[in-house]
């Protein structure tokens, strides 16, 4: 039989606030335990929850990005439940009335475009972490995360291969960077991914039962764990058996899902509004002020790049995969006065392949590109060749001197001397001549052997296009 | 509607409340009661009435993203029954 994935996520992104969405405890990651909780954070009695008000405009700015409707009234609700690492036995969230509905993302799988539903996002607080390491049989609890702010971003199940997944997480991960909203960072915990997968039999219209696959925290292990778990799914139901609903854990070392727990009981969350908070209104008025402070966002960045420098789809893929990566583009471009395809070149090329290999991001890159502006407009004057340029690329990456320093202590101006080039070239000529008489012969192959030899009596300083044209000359004459 | 003696024990359950099994019947019949009252409002035509979310009609007041708290581990762990390097201990939790 023909199966057909169904696949929807929730992504959870830590909004990227400086205090808690109800309180004013910081909440930079990685400080000593508990030392960023307080009184509202522990669940203490007595105390109030007030909520910040930058949670809510970069909730605002989130809808607005994937034109979303913003509820002009929402409500908080409690989600009852019993963790340790949840110290009121409630997690304040939104249920009815969240702040943002009915949205979408465009991603594109394979050249096809694809328009993937987002049912709703919803402020809520993240929960403690437990440290299940021994203390003596105990669990320790580190509440410094407690009440950090959440947007839960709920997609519509419109997602058919794992690929799709991903692509659409990658998508969304790529906007609230450029929104500014979450710092994306995954192994930090800043951008979580569940995801609900069913199978059914091609055609179908009713979905399967779908099993959720909890907190996968890299691109990789969200198409890994899916793949499995489709496969896992199929292999049950063709054996006869049926697909219970249920929470799932992915095993990246295994690349497995195992069961966590029944969901049937753990699901009952009793939501009502928390009478502590008070509704939010939106005006119209508050969504102008959010919608002046949005930035161009990826995809009309991605068509500006195109239309205003005729630069291809690949590239502008690759220079709008962060808005760091665009905004350098752009400063390189204005900062060079180069042409834009030579500045996008060595955007994609030379520079990210050295930030890869050195496992570095662009807004930290060693080269500025002030100082990449300087070694272009040495490539676009021919003062050297873009072969040279990648040797001056490399010492700049290793030191800070400009490219017009190296270029001056090295002795790497490319020879424009017309008068030493012919005496190469003449020389090169008297000492082959049996590669001449091959060439005069019609063997234009033997052609790319006299540049080579010009080139390495030149320590690759004469410029490629003149040699070209002189050796043609000088060999037909 | 009239609540049964399991359900009662799954509410009970839900809130982690510990409950005679003599209380029970009382529970049941006590729920039950308040449940009729809700289904007496139900009986209102309420048709051009907006649902409420709180009693007082005002609007949530919101905060400037500001920093106001300080580190007061040492106060709260000084109450809490046992901690070790920072953290709260609390009986293991198996998943």
């Amino acid at each position: 039989m023909e199966w057909e994935t169904v696949i929807g996520l929730e992504i959870h992104t830590q909004l990227a606030t400086k205090s808690k969405i109800f309180s004013g405890a910081a909440t930079a990651y990685g400080a000593e335990p508990n030392t960023q909780a307080c009184a509202v954070d522990l669940g203490l009695p007595g105390v109030l929850p007030v909520l910040n008000q930058e949670a809510v405009n970069m909730a605002v700015k989130f809808g607005l990005a994937i034109e979303a409707e913003i509820a002009p009234y929402s409500v908080f609700a409690r989600k009852n439940y019993f963790y340790p690492d949840l110290p009121k036995g409630y997690q304040i969230s939104q249920f009815e009335l969240p702040i943002v509905g009915n949205g979408h993302l465009d991603i594109e799988v394979d050249g096809v475009t694809k328009r993937i539903g987002i049912t709703r996002a919803h402020l809520e607080e993240d929960a403690g972490k437990s440290l299940h390491e021994d203390f003596h049989g105990l669990t320790g609890i580190d509440l410094n995360r407690a009440g950090t702010p959440l947007l839960e971003i709920v997609s519509e199940p419109d997602m058919r291969s794992a690929k799709e997944a991903v692509a659409y997480m990658r998508k969304l991960h790529e906007l609230v960077r450029y929104l500014g909203i979450c710092d994306g960072n995954m192994q930090e915990g800043s951008f979580r991914c569940d995801a609900n997968v069913s199978v059914r039999p091609k055609g179908q219209k009713e979905f399967g039962t779908r099993a959720e696959l909890k907190n996968i925290n890299s691109f990789k292990f969200v198409e890994k764990a899916i793949n499995y778990e489709v496969e896992r799914q199929i292999d049950l139901i063709e054996a006869g058996g049926t697909v219970v609903q249920e929470t799932r854990l992915y095993d990246a070392a295994k690349d497995l899902t195992r069961s966590m727990r029944s969901k049937e009981e753990a699901n009952d969350y009793r939501y009502f509004p928390d009478p502590d908070l008070l509704p939010v209104y939106i005006s119209e008025a508050f969504k102008a002020e959010v919608l002046t402070t949005m930035p161009e966002l990826p995809d009309a960045k991605k068509q500006r790049f195109k239309d205003q420098f005729g630069l291809d789809d690949e590239s502008t893929t690759i220079l709008t995969s962060s808005r760091e990566t665009a905004d350098y583009f752009e400063a390189l471009l204005a900062a060079s006065g180069c042409e834009a395809r030579l500045c996008a070149n060595w955007v994609t090329g030379e520079l990210s392949a050295a930030l890869n290999k050195a496992g570095q991001e662009i807004a930290d890159s060693p080269v500025s590109y002030d100082r990449l502006a300087g070694l272009l407009k040495r490539i676009a004057d021919n003062t050297i060749s873009g072969k040279i340029a990648k040797q001056v690329f490399e010492a700049m990456w290793q030191s800070e001197a400009e490219a017009d320093e190296i270029i001056e202590k090295q002795g790497l101006k490319q020879i424009t001397d017309t008068g030493a080039i012919e005496a190469i070239i003449d020389k090169i000529i008297a000492d082959n001549p049996g590669q001449v008489e091959q060439y005069r012969s019609g063997k234009d192959k033997v052609f790319g052997f006299f540049v080579g030899q010009v080139m390495k009596a030149m320590q690759g300083k004469a410029n490629p296009e003149e040699v070209n044209r002189m050796l043609k000359d000088k060999l037909h004459g | 509607m009239s609540l049964t003696a399991d359900e009662v024990k799954k509410i009970a359950h839900l809130a982690r409340l510990g409950i005679d099994e003599q209380d029970v019947p009382h529970y049941a019949e006590d729920l039950s009661g308040m449940l009729e009252l809700m289904a007496a409002m139900g009986a209102v035509d309420s048709e051009n009435v907006p649902p409420m979310a709180h009693p007082l009609d005002l609007h949530q007041r919101l905060r400037n993203d500001r920093v106001t708290e300080r580190n007061e581990r040492e106060k709260f762990q000084a109450i809490a029954p046992q901690v070790e390097a920072g953290l709260y201990l609390v009986p293991k939790v198996i998943e």
